[in-house]
């Protein structure tokens, strides 16, 4: 096989009748973070558990680093971090006594577990968390003890659902550049539904919904491939034919007294527009380069999949 | 593995109070139990001296004694087996046991003897009571011993039984009243009149308090044995199986 950490084929998944994933199929290589997104109910979080071991897949395969989770799930299971939807977390353990529980259960041997676990409690910030129950921890420390217990082991594969709900902005972008940084030596799949986080974090991202993969794509090429296109307002009215004459412009839209929505070629730029509002006198006081966010094509993709469905 | 597993489930069981509640009330009780039955034999020693082959003080005191515990500890044991599975499930805790690195076996082993280890504890200490005679008398020690086991075997099979319930439901109270009802229903089995001469004999042989009625009095049978082991293999398997199911559904 490929390089592939994890390795997921024609992936089935039903409960009883209700078909919550059908014919999954990706792939990821070391070192890449995967962005699963999709609407809530989409199969996000089944397909995780699926790949964690937690359920059965009704069909499919499922490999982590070459082990086949149903055929050997002990040898995957130990090249695999998971943190589920709600962290599996024992309320009446303080965090020291959680978290080493953790590493004996992921086999570190005995002489290593204090390492291990001051090391991740530096990397999910817990320093100052040790001897606190976990029951009096707030949600998002809660959470932060579910990311530990997930690296605990020093996993190549990571799954994270949902790691930053219920955290504050700061501890967000906190878990965010700890993803990143786990992202150079592990890989990551992380589900959210904050589209945002997935272009901040992740290389890949894939949307879901009704448990098939709509989209999938790089998040590199997600921020260049499009054209680009710039709002534009102006001081004097214009025609927007006179617009279209200028180089490199491909469509204008205007939308309120003033304003334009401008389309250019790939690669071209405004200079041409901007020479022709000063010449002109036209009083260009607004050029807003726009970019297709995520969040756009999200709600496009989904939305245009129900209207196709009706 | 298994040890670790274990150790957690002991060690959690005395992190709320029910564990030590438990312990005290059982041994208050069956304390007073003890001196009732000590001053008894008492009043009874001078007529017991002049009858030939008397039944000493093991059978006298501590027989009638551990029948008591073990009715006690029929109510009391689905409160402790009620949150093993139950709880975890409720709390989304079992999740972080099933994406270790662990078969199902281990950790379904892992719970039942972090139990059995609170069982050992709660026995010893009831022994420590019979053991105190040893102070004034000589009781009969193959009998005591024969007791011990007894009612290990006895408690092991009712937490079996209370992990195999607890692993059915998420909700800790169902499965202690449930567990009650199995282990009450295993008790009064063989109460049905003697006229299914018959189907008696099969109803007593599944009667869980009649296999211990016999090793209380030194009987060591192997099929009494066998029936305990047999009823927590059963229900250990059945607690697997049902893991394992519930990944499917």
């Amino acid at each position: 096989m490929s390089d592939a950490l994890v390795q997921v084929e024609n992936l089935s998944r039903y409960y009883q009748s209700h078909c919550a994933i059908s014919h999954l199929s990706f792939s990821l290589k070391a070192g890449e973070v995967l962005g699963f997104l999709g609407p809530n109910g989409a199969g996000k979080s089944t397909t995780m558990q699926v790949i964690s071991g937690n359920l059965a897949p009704s069909e499919g395969e499922v490999s982590i680093a070459g082990h086949d989770i149903l055929e050997a799930p002990r040898a995957a299971k130990q090249q695999l971090g998971y943190l589920p939807e709600h962290p599996p977390v024992y309320r009446d353990a303080s965090v020291d006594e959680y978290l080493k529980y953790c590493a004996r259960l992921h086999r570190i041997p005995r002489n290593q577990v204090a390492a291990a676990v001051d090391r991740v409690k530096q990397q999910s910030g817990l320093e100052d968390a040790g001897m606190r129950l976990i029951g009096n921890l707030s949600k998002g420390y809660q959470q932060r003890v579910g990311i530990a217990q997930a690296i605990i082991h020093n996993p190549p594969v990571i799954i994270l659902d949902e790691p930053t709900v219920g955290l504050d902005p700061i501890q967000n972008r906190e878990i965010r550049s700890l993803i990143r940084s786990l992202g150079d030596q592990h890989s990551v799949i992380l589900s959210t539904h904050i589209l945002s986080e997935v272009q901040a974090t992740c290389d890949r991202v894939q949307i879901i919904r009704a448990g098939e993969i709509i989209y999938h794509s790089s998040t590199k090429a997600l921020n260049q491939g499009h054209e680009s296109s710039f709002k534009v307002a102006l001081r004097k009215p214009v025609n927007p034919e006179e617009l279209l004459s200028l180089d490199g412009i491909d469509h204008a839209e205007s939308l309120d007294a003033g304003r334009f929505r401008v389309f250019f070629a790939p690669d071209a730029n405004p200079d041409a527009l901007v020479e022709a509002a000063v010449q002109q006198e036209w009083g260009l006081y607004e050029l807003i380069p726009e970019q297709q966010s995520l969040e756009d094509l999200f709600i496009e993709l989904t939305h245009s999949e129900e209207s196709a469905a009706k | 593995m298994i040890w670790v597993i274990a150790r957690r489930e002991f060690g959690a069981m005395f992190l709320s109070p029910l564990a030590w509640v438990i312990l005290a009330v059982i041994q208050t009780i069956l304390g007073y139990m003890f001196l009732t039955n000590l001053d008894n034999f008492f009043v009874l020693q001078p007529q017991l001296i002049q009858l030939e082959n008397s039944p000493g003080v093991t059978d006298l005191v501590i027989t009638p004694l551990m029948q008591v515990a073990a009715i006690i500890l029929l109510m009391v044991m689905p409160l402790l087996t009620m949150r093993s599975i139950a709880e975890e499930k409720r709390n989304r805790s079992l999740t972080l046991l099933m994406s270790s690195p662990l078969s199902m076996t281990e950790i379904v082993l892992g719970k039942f003897l972090g139990m059995m280890l609170f069982v050992i504890v709660l026995i010893s200490m009831l022994m420590l009571m019979p053991l105190s005679l040893y102070l004034g008398t000589s009781p009969d020690s193959g009998k005591l011993l024969s007791i011990y086991i007894g009612m290990l075997l006895l408690l092991g099979s009712f937490t079996a039984i209370g992990l195999y319930l607890s692993s059915l439901t998420e909700n800790q109270t169902i499965a202690a009243i449930s567990t009650f009802g199995v282990l009450l229903m295993l008790w009064i089995i063989d109460w049905v009149s003697a006229s299914l001469s018959n189907g008696h004999t099969v109803l007593s042989y599944l009667s869980i308090l009649q296999h211990h009625q016999s090793m209380l009095e030194g009987v060591f049978d192997t099929s009494d044995i066998a029936y305990y082991l047999l009823l927590i293999f059963g229900f250990l398997v059945l607690t697997i199986r049902q893991l394992d199911r519930e990944r499917l559904l």
